[in-house]
């Protein structure tokens, strides 16, 4: 008889309770494959977000016994101790329902940290020449990979303290334009990041950067926002 | 937390460091054959050195440790986020009250 | 708590020792400025509480207490370190290091005392 998996999913919205269900272990099965055959062939009114299933688009994010992941790239024989799996919506979010997190209140921060380019040129200008090998772009190069998926997010305990905290992913892309020659928004940028729940709320605790699964470290962006914005403050720009 | 907290936290951090490491010296040196009241006092009473290292000690300590308390109360405990300040500050006044006393204490002869 | 399962990075702990360390401190100081104010009663008052303090638990929480100093200072130098040079790798071991010294001078502090 072939092997089988013990997978415990959250059914419910903000209130609810995890259902348990027998799965057969495949070879190379990954945790989205998992939760697909739930959907297909156990009970089909689970709710759960996916698109691409190859790990570039981030939708399928959730947290997977007690980490936030990637389902569709985390391999069921990496995480399944003794045969076990509990899986659930991403943390630090309101729930929809079942497995797919409510991520307004995520793209609300990202707004909120003013992580939008702010024009300084039109298109009668001549093009900016951005050295590559410049100190700015390749602080900016470092951080720019970030695909919205929440798993920094998710496993900030900062953001679960703290309500008012903007969160790794708004404030790294906050340093990827502060870092962008061409943006015009600094002034009001660093005043933004320099408020109540902006980077300075930011403790450190590098979960973000163990868990993005593409290798971004939030916490180094921070402790550059930090930097530039003690500058900025102590010179009289900004008064948050 | 905001960036003129975060200055002041991490500015009077930096001043404690080297008055920290002049403490620990204190200590030891002052414990290596048991502390005594004569002692302390011997070392403190009328020295305007000491009242100004503690004086500068217990402000930067006010200020630094208030701060640290406010981020506690603000992220794990279940108060209103208009009574963080003030309790933070309310410390803060604790400790500077309660320094400033403690130096007068062994500094006025 | 099994929130607490998947928090095992070293700078994660070294974080909340770091927070934990300043918590136990700030309670720990009013005591401390009390303690010295005896002095105003005179010498006296003070010699008293000094001789009381004599009993092995508390010389054992005050190994606790310089323990707490050393490491909530090494701390946060890590944390300025961090802020304000650039990012380097090998943190963890930087932090575990912070945490071993303080156990030393704690220790030393200890050792001192018989």
């Amino acid at each position: 008889m072939a092997a089988t998996l013990q997978v415990s999913l959250w059914r419910g919205g903000t209130e609810g309770r995890y259902v348990d269900y027998e799965v057969p272990m495949r070879q190379s099965q990954t945790v989205l494959d998992v939760v697909t055959f739930v959907q297909r062939n156990l009970d089909s009114t689970l709710s759960y977000r996916f698109a691409c299933r190859v790990g570039m688009c981030g939708s399928c994010a959730m947290t997977v016994n007690g980490r936030p992941r990637w389902t569709c790239r985390t391999h069921v024989s990496k995480v399944a101790a003794d045969g076990r799996l509990k899986i659930g919506p991403l943390a630090n979010l309101p729930v929809i329902k079942d497995l797919a997190a409510d991520m307004r209140e995520f793209f609300v921060k990202w707004q909120g940290a003013k992580g939008r380019f702010a024009p300084s040129k039109t298109r009668f200008d001549p093009i900016e020449r951005i050295l590559p090998d410049s100190a700015p772009r390749i602080a900016a190069n470092a951080a720019i990979e970030c695909i919205n998926c929440g798993v920094c997010y998710a496993a900030c305990d900062t953001v679960r303290w703290n309500p008012d905290y903007l969160g790794p992913a708004a404030l790294n892309r906050a340093w990827t334009l502060v870092n962008d020659v061409r943006d015009a928004g600094n002034t009001e940028r660093f005043a933004a990041v320099a408020a109540n729940g902006g980077c300075h709320a930011c403790h450190s605790h590098q979960s973000c950067q163990e868990h993005c699964p593409l290798a971004l470290n939030p916490t180094a962006s921070i402790a550059g926002l930090k930097r530039r914005t003690a500058q900025v403050y102590l010179r009289g720009e900004i008064k948050p | 937390m905001n960036v003129r907290l975060y200055i002041w936290q991490r500015g009077t951090a930096l001043l404690l460091l080297p008055l920290l490491l002049l403490h620990l010296a204190v200590i030891f040196y002052a414990t290596r054959k048991g502390l005594s009241a004569a002692d302390i006092l011997a070392r403190t009473r009328g020295s305007v050195a000491w009242a100004l290292y503690y004086g500068v000690f217990v402000a930067a300590i006010s200020v630094h440790a208030s701060i640290g308390v406010r981020t506690i109360l603000a992220e794990w405990m279940p108060l209103p986020a208009r009574m963080v300040n003030p309790a933070a500050i309310l410390f803060g006044l604790l400790l500077a009250v309660l320094g400033i006393r403690a130096i007068a204490a062994v500094v006025l002869p | 708590m099994s929130l607490l399962a998947h928090r095992t990075s070293p700078l994660w702990i070294a974080a909340l020792i770091h927070r934990l360390s300043g918590l136990g401190l700030a309670i720990f100081l009013p005591f401390h400025f009390l303690a010295l104010g005896l002095a105003i009663s005179g010498e006296a008052r003070l010699e008293n509480f000094l001789r009381w303090t004599d009993q092995p638990l508390v010389k054992l929480s005050e190994t606790l207490l310089v323990g707490l100093l050393a490491v909530h200072m090494l701390g946060g130098l890590r944390l300025l370190m961090l802020e304000n040079f650039a990012w380097r790798g090998g943190q963890a071991w930087l932090a575990l290091s912070a945490i071993a010294a303080a156990a030393v001078i704690a220790f030393l502090f200890l050792a001192s005392m018989f």
